[in-house]
């Protein structure tokens, strides 16, 4: 277990780097299809600012922002939407995660369609992400001691 | 030399991953053996990276918005993609094995209270 | 290129699924088995209906994304892949029915992880199957053997450091295949399977590409367990857990062994495995070593679990030798012993299974009198037993058939010779194990015979069906092979041969 150092600049400047390093990864997730970045970097920025709330405060506050469950229902959910996007276009007549099929159910022409699905792949990869690296982080800082981790 | 010079880039590679290897044959403890798996799948990387390399060229993105995708697109000014996309994946392969390798050394240390290999194998005859 | 979405739901479906299980797990734990279960059928439906499709129309290409190869990624089905993916899909539908009380009862809590790994594992398996693309590949394999390591250490005392152990061999097998696909692709540009085996024959006289051949053969040679390679074996599948075994001990194996095959005469032509460099007999003779090696330490274990898995090495010897003797029976052989060996692990393993539900013992000398307790479960065992030695009416003797014809036809005479002695060391390994099930040990007869009546106490409806199922299809696959060898296993041979 991480020892609960009290250290008022290092929870200040967490507390304040926090939401722009989220912002961050959310910019780069959703900028991914047409700039460098994608859904592994930023789904690794937004885990890697929670793991900075668990350095500066403690496992047990990260705990009560994030629960074990969630973060499961996370990395299952992420992942879902990667593979049901893809199974809509299959749905759709297309081959699988043939994004230009979604055009029948989206407001846009079959070449933005393409763009919009490899963003719809970006958010579910990039959540998926970001719940295995804290998955991943409380697991190993806790040992494995709490409570639906290891073993 | 200068058959090691002009291919350095292998060499730092075959190094690398010579270096991993004997850690993870070689080296007793576990946590070494893990350190040893890290440096090999990077000197992998490493090797599948440099591939993608080209002199004077710059990241593969074409300039995006209108009129972007209409200009020639000459592929000696751009770099390979291809391997920094197969490594990215290689990259997340990694992650996982390595997590998957520290979870088992926290569940064996929680058992024999040891990582040294020959520690491990005396308390389990 | 095809439109017929099949070929993609067989992995789709349990990936899905293998993200629903924590969600709707953490909801209501009993949902997860009856999810499994969906899951599987229907990727054994798709496999089902792609191999006819494959036997209808030849070989069918399915573009992800509708991206062309060598662009895309491409899965191509030809008679091979359908029939290893029927194999895999079935043995795991099996296997997940009859492990049910086993995992109830050996992982009480981790019901709901233990199956999203399942699945994971299954998915993995198929994808390595289905893919026609060298990185896919890759990624399958790392996705079906890290769930491997994580279902192996859940198991008893040993399983954390024998998987550790695994992982440590595992990390280098797929490292070793990555490096090499590296190679291909410096040479080639490619990475997509059909356009590699176009391109590579020009390029049968580098170094890079026989490098790359070499790398391939050491690092699949780990993940299917091939004999100086196999260190991480035993150990791995003895601690784990039953459920554990009897889903990977059946299929990763025969996985990897149909990668080599596809390696060895898809992606280069015979004609580079064969007359270029020696690789061929190099694999035999190594293949060779492999049976004996695997039969003759079998003998020397008391428990049952791990005597077969040292058996299961020789298995891999078996497949090994007909991709090393590399003519048409022999290869035939490999081919049809990847299913029979599929079934018979799966059997004898449920069956320990089911051992060990009802008593817990595995050692071979307090097996006795399991003929009157579990005597479904013991003939069951006792066909699979046959089959592994090799009599007429199972499905072994055929596999064997082809495989000793194809060392005749190579006029590899010691090599036919060794087939045969591993039969006998093989009937000899089996015959301790059911004499000590069907007669009462020598030394116990001596003190007047004391008889401990045990009442029968049969293994649950639930292990028993699966059990009986694979012994039956050991059977009717031994009466049926030839139908299977004319109108599948004819069809995947490479032509050239």
């Amino acid at each position: 277990m991480i020892s609960h150092l009290e250290d008022v600049i290092v929870q200040t400047v967490g507390r304040i780097l926090i939401p722009f390093i989220q912002v961050y990864g959310l910019y780069v997730i959703t900028h991914g299809h047409h700039s460098p970045g994608g859904g592994f970097q930023g789904g690794v920025i937004l885990g890697a600012s929670f793991i900075l709330l668990c350095v500066a405060y403690d496992i047990n506050e990260a705990k009560r922002r994030m629960t074990e469950k969630v973060d499961t229902v996370f990395c299952s959910l992420g992942l879902i939407i990667y593979s049901g996007i893809g199974v809509i276009c299959l749905v759709l007549g297309g081959s699988y995660l043939n994004y230009s099929k979604l055009y029948r159910i989206l407001p846009v022409n079959p070449i933005d369609a393409r763009s919009m699905g490899i963003l719809g792949i970006e958010i579910g990869v990039g959540i998926t992400v970001m719940a295995v690296m804290i998955s991943i982080f409380l697991d190993l800082a806790s040992r494995g001691e709490h409570e639906e981790g290891l073993e | 030399m200068e058959f090691i010079l002009t291919k350095y880039h292998y060499w730092i590679y075959i190094v690398l991953m010579m270096i991993g290897f004997y850690a993870m044959i070689g080296k007793r403890n576990l946590v070494k053996k893990i350190v040893g798996m890290n440096i090999f799948q990077t000197a992998i990387i490493l090797y599948f990276i440099s591939t993608g390399a080209k002199r004077g060229a710059t990241i593969p993105i074409v300039e995006h918005g209108q009129g972007g995708a209409m200009h020639a697109i000459h592929a000696v000014h751009y770099v390979n993609p291809l391997p920094h996309v197969l490594m990215l994946t290689a990259i997340v392969v990694m992650v996982s094995t390595f997590g998957v390798a520290l979870a088992l050394i926290i569940m064996l240390y929680r058992r024999y209270k040891t990582l040294e290999e020959d520690e491990i194998l005396e308390l389990r005859k | 290129m095809t439109t017929s979405p099949f070929p993609i739901l067989i992995i789709v479906v349990p990936l899905i699924s293998a993200f629903l299980v924590p969600v709707i797990g953490w909801w209501r734990k009993g949902l997860c088995y009856p999810l499994v279960i969906g899951a599987l059928s229907l990727s054994v439906f798709s496999s089902i209906f792609i191999l006819r499709m494959v036997m209808g129309q030849g070989t069918i290409h399915y573009y992800l994304g509708n991206w062309a190869p060598p662009w895309g990624i491409e899965y191509v089905i030809d008679h091979l892949n359908a029939f290893v993916a029927i194999i895999v899909s079935v043995i795991s539908l099996i296997i997940a029915i009859g492990s049910k009380r086993n995992v109830e009862q050996e992982l009480p809590e981790k019901i709901v992880y233990f199956y999203c790994l399942f699945l994971l594992h299954v998915t993995g398996l198929l994808g390595i199957v289905v893919t026609g693309d060298m990185f896919n590949l890759y990624v399958f394999l790392e996705i079906a053997s890290l769930a491997g390591y994580a279902l192996i250490a859940i198991g008893e005392d040993g399983a954390p450091f024998a998987s550790f152990n695994y992982m440590i061999y595992g990390t280098i097998g797929a490292c070793f295949y990555l490096l090499s696909v590296g190679y291909l692709y410096v040479v080639t540009g490619s990475l997509n399977m059909g356009d590699l085996s176009q391109i590579l024959p020009d390029l049968y006289h580098s170094k890079v590409v026989l490098m790359a051949f070499a790398f391939f053969i050491v690092g699949v040679g780990l993940k299917m367990a091939l004999f100086p390679l196999h260190v991480w074996l035993p150990d791995a599948y003895t601690y784990a857990p039953s459920a554990v075994t009897a889903l990977v001990a059946p299929l990763m194996t025969k996985v990897g062994a149909y990668v080599m095959i596809r390696i060895v005469f898809t992606v280069f032509k015979p004609y580079f495995s064969l007359e270029l460099i020696p690789a061929t007999a190099i694999l035999s003779w190594v293949a060779i070593v492999a049976i004996l090696f695997g039969c003759i330490l079998a003998l020397g274990q008391t428990d049952l679990k791990r005597m077969l898995a040292y058996v299961l090495i020789a298995e891999v010897g078996y497949i090994t030798l007909g991709v090393g003797l590399a003519n048409r029976a022999g290869l035939t052989g490999a081919i049809l012993h990847i299913l029979n060996d599929a079934l018979m692990m799966a059997g004898l393993f449920l069956v320990v299974g089911a051992i060990v539900y009802k008593g817990g013992l595995r050692n071979i000398h307090q097996l006795r009198w399991l003929h009157r307790k579990m005597p479904i479960t013991m003939a069951a065992f006792t066909v699979t037993a046959l089959s592994v030695i090799g009599i007429p009416p199972t499905c072994g003797f055929f596999s064997k058939w082809y495989l000793v014809l194809g060392a005749i036809n190579a006029n590899r005479w010691l090599f036919a010779a060794i087939l045969l002695i591993s039969s006998l060391l093989n009937a000899i390994l089996f015959f301790r194990v059911i004499e000590n099930v069907y007669f009462e040990p020598a030394r116990y007869a001596h003190n007047g015979g004391i008889h401990e009546e045990t009442s029968r106490d049969e293994a649950p409806l639930s292990m028993l069906i699966p059990i009986l199922v694979v012994a039956a299809g050991i059977l009717s696959l031994g009466i049926l092979s030839g139908e299977i060898v004319s109108n599948i296993i004819r069809f995947a041979v490479p032509g050239d041969l």
